[in-house]
């Protein structure tokens, strides 16, 4: 809550770039470490991040949920929540196919790390 | 867990709320926060809480495995059934206003019925992916 | 959200998954408080229950089955920090067009949604805007959603149905 304060006064721009950090964090995980559930996770972040995005420029300071009722009059935007909502669902799917992925690959080769995958296959291909 | 009293009475104090609470986000998603999805998953996890502390197999027996495959698909088929139910009735495919005399109770039934439709198919396979990796985890050991 | 920024810096540098799972959870709980400070209850309620309860259950689920605890040292990271320090700027510099915080004037605001607002009491009479529009506006796109969850519902049975160990039959 203090967060959405101080972006008032800030400029207005501070929600966004925590978005942005929390966005190249997320990138910064799958892109540079070695662990495929790790890699998960930061894939996790930057879905969440990219739902703020989409939420935030919808509210309206004063406004209030939109649910109707005669006591108030402005709301904040409907629509993004509409299509994040669905968002979230699709990525719990995602994330469940993907740690599917991850369990029949820790079978297979019985390491979840990028570089020993690698490392085998590359021995398999030369054998 | 099954031996521990303690975790054993809270589970049988709370898993009955837990339900109550997934049924009631479900019903009044119309007048508040919540909705299919929000109902499907809080159902599911009140199945796994139960799962956690009394073990997969009692799990299996209170909600067998063809259930909740079944589960599953009669969420997407009711609501694609709503949808063909506009057809029948002389509109467009998912036109809800024609489901009734007076169009608005009509858009009502149509939401409702998509709505267990939602919740019944996103319970399903939450739950069978919880059974599928615990029953992995069983047989690997 | 300085608090959210803190536990991904701990996510990033931490190193026993056990850890990163459970600061993954405190992550989705966070973000679910900040969505309710952006009036977004419906989202913020998705967000707890399936972020902090159904990814931590099914990481922890996949944990177990991988049977790992720790990733190994890596060498330096200097070209992934360097790229993604070059898309965050691309990124800052893109948001400075967008609309100020909380402003009244943006185009989202405009279009469609004051015919929303406006006729669904006339037309589906129910208080809760998003799932009128949810079910009934964009009825047909959460029938593609419902599709999608079955579909990986599936997809999980088919990658995991066997129970023996190595290849797939």
């Amino acid at each position: 809550m203090m967060g959405i304060n101080n972006s008032m006064s800030l400029g207005g721009h501070f929600t966004y770039l925590v978005t942005v950090f929390l966005m190249i964090a997320g990138l910064f995980i799958v892109i540079a470490r070695g662990n495929l559930i790790k890699k998960l996770v930061g894939l996790g972040i930057f879905q969440t991040s990219v739902y703020l995005l989409y939420i935030a420029p919808g509210k309206l300071v004063g406004g209030t949920a939109p649910i109707l009722n005669d006591a108030f009059q402005v709301y904040s935007n409907p629509l993004p929540h509409v299509l994040i909502l669905t968002a979230i669902v699709v990525g719990v799917a995602t994330l469940a196919l993907g740690l599917a992925l991850t369990v029949r690959i820790r079978e297979a080769y019985d390491s979840i790390e990028e570089d020993e995958i690698l490392e085998r296959d590359a021995l398999a291909d030369r054998a | 867990m099954k031996n521990d009293l303690i975790l054993r009475v809270m589970a049988k104090l709370l898993i009955p709320f837990i339900l109550l609470f997934a049924l009631y986000v479900q019903f009044h998603g119309d007048f508040g926060p919540g909705g299919g999805f929000q109902a499907g998953v809080i159902l599911a996890a009140a199945v796994i809480f139960y799962a956690l502390i009394y073990g997969h197999a009692d799990a299996r027996k209170v909600v067998p495995e063809p259930l909740v495959e079944s589960m599953m698909a009669i969420g997407v088929l009711i609501f694609a059934g709503v949808g063909v139910a506009g057809l029948i009735f002389g509109g467009n495919f998912l036109d809800y206003f024609v489901l009734d005399q007076n169009p608005v109770l009509g858009q009502h039934r149509g939401i409702f019925w998509v709505e267990v439709g939602v919740a019944t198919t996103v319970s399903g396979v939450m739950l069978k992916i919880f059974y599928i990796f615990a029953r992995r985890g069983q047989v690997d050991e | 959200m300085v608090m959210m920024a803190i536990t991904v810096w701990l996510i990033v540098r931490s190193r026993n998954l056990f850890s990163v799972v459970v600061l993954s959870g405190i992550y989705s709980f966070l973000m679910a408080v900040v969505l309710v400070a952006m009036d977004a209850v419906d989202v913020a309620m998705t967000e707890a229950s399936v972020g902090a309860g159904i990814s931590t259950v099914l990481f922890l689920g996949a944990m177990y089955l991988c049977k790992s605890e720790e990733t190994k040292p890596l060498h330096k990271p200097w070209l992934p920090l360097g790229v993604s320090v070059v898309v965050g700027g691309l990124l800052v510099y893109g948001t400075l067009g967008l609309p100020e915080f909380s402003d009244a004037n943006a185009p989202i605001h405009h279009h469609v949604v004051p015919r929303y607002l406006n006729d669904i009491k006339k037309e589906v009479d129910l208080p809760n805007v998003v799932t009128a529009v949810l079910a009934s506006y964009r009825g047909y796109d959460t029938l593609g959603e419902t599709t999608v969850v079955f579909t990986a519902g599936a997809g999980v049975i088919a990658l995991l149905r066997r129970k023996r160990k190595g290849s797939k039959p």
